[in-house]
């Protein structure tokens, strides 16, 4: 038929098959932020769970990894790191981690640092070509505060990770402002059908395919979309009642059963599919839309008040959204119509409708953001794809304030600033995973102070007998100061009962780290790889919402927990 | 030293922790049991690779695996054990032999054919089932074969199942102990069926893309093309029907057709990645290392949590609970279990509504009432002789409470239903 076009006479490329399973989440968009990323892995330790975070990398086709890592290959890393062979013992771990795992994909660029630590970032500007670094456990408390110094200062993502027996942890300091858009919500969530604040075109469709409803043949009466019936017994009911929509639940009960009468039964096909729909809509279709607190916040954000000629573009269309909820007391139309019972061309119409109102707030969102470009003399302006994207989904987005995580030593005390009162309130400590935080940070004080992890031989990879009373006994002792030094910094006087109940659970974590003797089980450190790998696809591609900030994984009682910290 | 690779393990093997029983004994015996563990991996996809990698690394050294597919070039971007240069070749020998490689030791047996071409004195053989499946059917039939295998007498008999299944950001990861804790069958409604769209929608009122995508699938093709078997693996058979769907849709002016998406609805493609099959699998591997060693406590035992749900699309999410054992479950219980029918539809739409109905989803359903035969997909002659009830209407069939006997044949077992007519 003509005016049809014709489809294409080749399929996807090569790329596009292979990466299709992923590119159903991310797109081509979270794809080439993927292809352009150069992650640096800190390895130490085992070095396993930083190796799997990387494999999961490698497959979906991130740009370039780095594995700094001195160590050599030992007998127990052949017990548990996939990406290493027999032949290679005693040679550099790093080396044949960073060979095997180009192996999975030949479009990653993958190489390896052998120096140690301290020399490669004697160099300051080392660390220059990364734009995202995982740091693993066992790098000690001064590596850490400089890589932590370094990400604050530049803005780049920094992950720090533990994996200790069933246990593991990490904690993402990302920076100040992490804005996301594309936060991929809940398709359920997203319907915005604006049936309380209708706008002309939209009026005039529903008086236009509900004009002589009660008259209608069955069949037509049958196919009326049910966004214009709940319409259109909303102007039946706004009538009767001084022009006000239902708003309580009694009320809007009432009006379902309004609805519900109007439906013919008795038809072939028992009650009306639209009015079904109709009536199962009510409840949730007849709210005011109000933005999210995520929402308010991003407008309340300094950034967004006080945008400069050197905001990110993200501020600026920010800002713009933030005056036209002002003016109209609405975000911009997403635009997009939930399937419905009708006739093709009724509802590819009424789709119209929400198609061009959408565009119109697109429109006049855009103009806004070029004005404020024009005022603060912005030297580049915002992609309209970007502001496009943004005005869809305004109810969405989301801001991470990143913060550096805590790092403990075997002398300053750990600081929970803003935190430290709910830290200290938290059932958490008593009941939850936050316990098992505490013993990971009185299992980095241990290891600061001597050295070595608790319930491990001076070589970790040995495997002998090994008494672990003793160094169990110092760990809860860092614990119990850790858990001391919270609820005086949040000044919360514990009752006697309740600290008794946190003590013991902190000393059974603890125990059960030590009992590892600061070993990687391959189950836990793959699991862990692959949280952090989700995590580090989030926060490179800006999609999805990534950890704030701190998530640890009990792999005895199969639980993950997440706090900010 | 002859254990000096395992020696990260053996910290767990050789030490009691806070967590472990009172009378486990560390050491000698839950090395044994590792040692001498024979298990079995259902699927060398996503989540097999995996799978297949932990319990190598997990001191396992007796592995069989079973899968029926070969290597797609798709797989490529998570089933880390292929290469571009093994696409076509089957997977669960490909996978088998790189981790044998790998990893010295262990001795990986693969089995390129259907779970259902092993018969049950295969299956009593292992020690533990771990299924790394994208296919509910496949689950049911490993869960019903195991939870039949039971035999009250023979400890043996009880072969726990660890199950794993990932979407996207999100999946789970759960331990069955068949006949004493929830199955899969019990679990059956946490997985419903995606609800399909009317036939009369496709054929006459299409309004998304979707629609016009299944017209080309499941009307065009019948029309145009029925003595082709359609392969949605073929490119030229996905092309046609994506050049047919982008007719439909110009036809009634409906935006957003693309080969991509062609591709997804016709082969009912799930989005993947290696990241969630690392989390889902190793979940697994966990849970297996633990029952096996008892090294800590684990998913499955009976009155504690058997399910884990995890998701990651916003922030970490997990959710591990106790699943519950249904007594009308139709698998490990012994009740009917109910369903609640309008009666004045016919046995022809009650049919049609069991393969949707997140409690049955059965899709060839032979019935038979207590008093009688309903209706028989075969053999021909019973299909002929039962064919006129399907429209007569479920009331001048049964009565209100009456236990229907359904078989399926993805499926050796019969289910129990009790028909409750809605008011």
């Amino acid at each position: 038929m003509p005016g049809t076009t014709p489809p294409p006479l080749h399929g996807p490329s090569s790329k596009e098959k292979k990466y299709d399973r992923q590119l159903r989440l991310w797109a081509a968009s979270g794809q080439a932020a993927l292809e352009d990323a150069r992650v640096l892995l800190v390895n130490s330790g085992p070095g396993v769970v930083g190796i799997e975070t990387l494999k999961n990398l490698v497959l979906p086709g991130i740009g370039h990894f780095a594995i700094l890592d001195s160590a050599a290959i030992s007998e127990a890393d052949l017990g548990a790191n996939f990406f290493l062979e027999e032949d290679s013992l005693g040679e550099s771990r790093a080396e044949h981690c960073s060979r095997l795992l180009r192996e999975l994909n030949p479009d990653v660029d993958g190489t390896c640092i052998t120096e140690p630590i301290e020399a490669f970032t004697s160099d300051p500007n080392a660390l220059r070509p990364y734009t995202l670094i995982l740091a693993t456990q066992s790098l000690g408390p001064d590596v850490l505060s400089l890589l932590s110094k370094y990400a604050s200062q530049t803005s780049t993502p920094l992950f720090y990770i533990h994996s200790v027996g069933f246990y593991s942890h990490f904690s993402l300091h990302l920076p100040e402002a992490f804005p996301i858009v594309d936060t991929h919500p809940d398709p359920a969530s997203t319907t915005d059908l604006r049936l309380l604040t209708p706008w002309p075109e939209l009026v005039d469709i529903m008086k236009n395919k509900t004009a002589g409803l009660e008259g209608m043949s069955d069949d037509d009466h049958g196919h009326v979309p049910y966004l214009l019936l709940l319409l259109r017994y909303l102007a039946d009911w706004r009538a009767t009642h001084e022009g006000k929509a239902p708003s309580t639940y009694k009320e809007k009960a009432e009006f379902r059963d309004l609805v519900a009468s109007g439906a013919r039964t008795g038809g072939a096909e028992g009650t009306e599919e639209n009015f079904e729909e109709a009536r199962g809509a009510v409840l949730k279709s007849l709210n005011v839309p109000a933005p999210s607190s995520a929402v308010r916040e991003v407008f309340a954000a300094p950034e967004c008040v006080n945008p400069t000629a050197t905001s990110s573009h993200f501020w600026i269309v920010a800002r713009a959204v933030a005056n036209f909820y002002e003016a109209h007391g609405v975000l911009p139309l997403p635009g997009a119509l939930p399937d419905m019972k009708a006739r093709s061309a009724d509802y590819i119409a009424l789709q119209n409708v929400y198609k061009s109102k959408s565009r119109a707030d697109i429109a006049e969102v855009l103009a806004e953001v070029r004005r404020l470009e024009k005022e603060l003399g912005c030297p580049t302006l915002a992609d309209e794809r970007d502001v496009e994207s943004f005005c869809k989904n305004a109810a969405h987005i989301k801001l991470v304030r990143g913060r550096p995580f805590q790092i403990a030593t075997d002398k300053a005390k750990i600081r929970w600033g803003d935190r430290a009162k709910v830290a200290a309130m938290s059932p958490s400590l008593s009941e939850g995973l936050l316990g098992l935080y505490i013993a990971f940070l009185a299992w980095d004080a241990f290891e600061a102070a001597q050295g070595r992890p608790p319930g491990a031989p001076s070589n970790l990879a040995d495997n002998v007998e090994f008494a672990t009373e003793a160094d169990e006994a110092i760990a809860v002792s860092h614990a119990k100061q850790i858990v001391d030094d919270l609820l005086t910094e949040a000044d919360y006087p514990m009752d006697e009962d309740e600290r008794t109940k946190v003590d013991t659970k902190v000393a059974q974590y603890v125990g059960e780290l030590v009992r590892a003797g600061g070993g990687e089980l391959h189950n836990v450190a793959a699991l862990t790889g692959g949280l952090i790998a989700q995590e580090v696809i989030k926060v490179i591609t800006k999609q999805y919402i990534p950890v704030d900030n701190t998530c640890v994984f009990d792999g005895v009682t199969s639980r993950s927990e997440v706090f900010g910290v | 030293m002859a254990r000096a690779r395992w020696a990260y393990l053996d910290r767990v093997l050789n030490r009691t922790g806070p967590f472990t029983d009172p009378d486990w004994v560390p050491g000698e015996a839950p090395l044994e049991s590792l040692l001498r563990a024979k298990i079995l991996v259902i699927g060398a996809g996503g989540l097999g690779c995996e799978i297949l990698k932990n319990l190598a690394l997990s001191g396992f050294t007796d592995i069989h695996v079973i899968d029926m597919d070969t290597i797609d070039v798709s797989n490529l971007n998570r089933q880390f054990l292929f290469r571009q240069a093994d696409v076509g070749k089957p997977k669960a020998e490909v996978a088998a032999r790189f981790v044998e490689k790998r990893v010295r030791g262990v001795r990986i047996t693969p089995h390129c054919c259907k779970i259902q071409d092993m018969d049950e004195d295969y299956y009593m053989k292992f020690s533990m089932v771990i299924c790394g499946l994208d296919s509910i059917e496949a689950r049911r039939w490993i869960n019903a074969t195991l939870v039949g295998m039971v035999d009250a007498d023979d400890p043996d008999s009880l072969k726990p199942l660890v199950d794993g299944g990932t979407e996207g950001f999100k999946g789970q990861a759960r331990v069955v102990l068949p006949t004493m804790t929830s199955c899969i069958e019990c679990q059956l409604d946490m997985h419903a069926p995606r609800a399909a769209v009317p036939l009369c929608t496709l054929a006459t009122i299409p309004r998304q893309p979707q629609h016009c995508i299944e017209w080309a699938q499941i009307i065009a093709w019948e029309e145009e093309r029925k003595d082709d078997v359609l392969d949605t693996d073929d490119p030229e058979h996905v092309s046609w029907l994506y050049s047919k769907a982008l007719e439909r849709a110009n036809e009634f002016n409906i935006p957003g057709v693309t080969y991509s998406m062609t591709q997804g609805v016709v082969k009912n493609i799930i989005p993947a990645i290696a990241s969630t099959n690392a989390i889902i699998a190793a979940s697994c591997c966990n849970e297996a290392f633990k029952i096996c060693t008892s090294s800590n406590p684990f998913l499955g035992t009976p009155e504690s949590t058997n399910y884990m749900m995890f998701s990651g699309d916003d922030s970490i999410y997990t959710y591990t609970f106790e699943h519950l054992k249904k007594d009308d479950c139709p698998v490990c219980g012994n009740l009917a279990r109910p369903l609640e029918v309008n009666p004045e539809i016919t046995l022809r739409e009650f049919i049609e509504s069991l393969a949707e109905r997140p409690e049955a989803q059965l899709k060839k359903p032979t019935l038979r009432s207590e008093a009688k035969s309903l209706y028989y997909q075969s053999p021909p002659q019973l299909e002929e002789q039962t064919r006129p009830n399907l429209d007569k209407k479920l009331s001048e069939l049964v009565s209100n409470g009456e236990e229907v006997a359904v078989s399926d044949p993805a499926f050796q077992i019969d289910f129990k239903f009790k028909l409750v007519f809605k008011s």
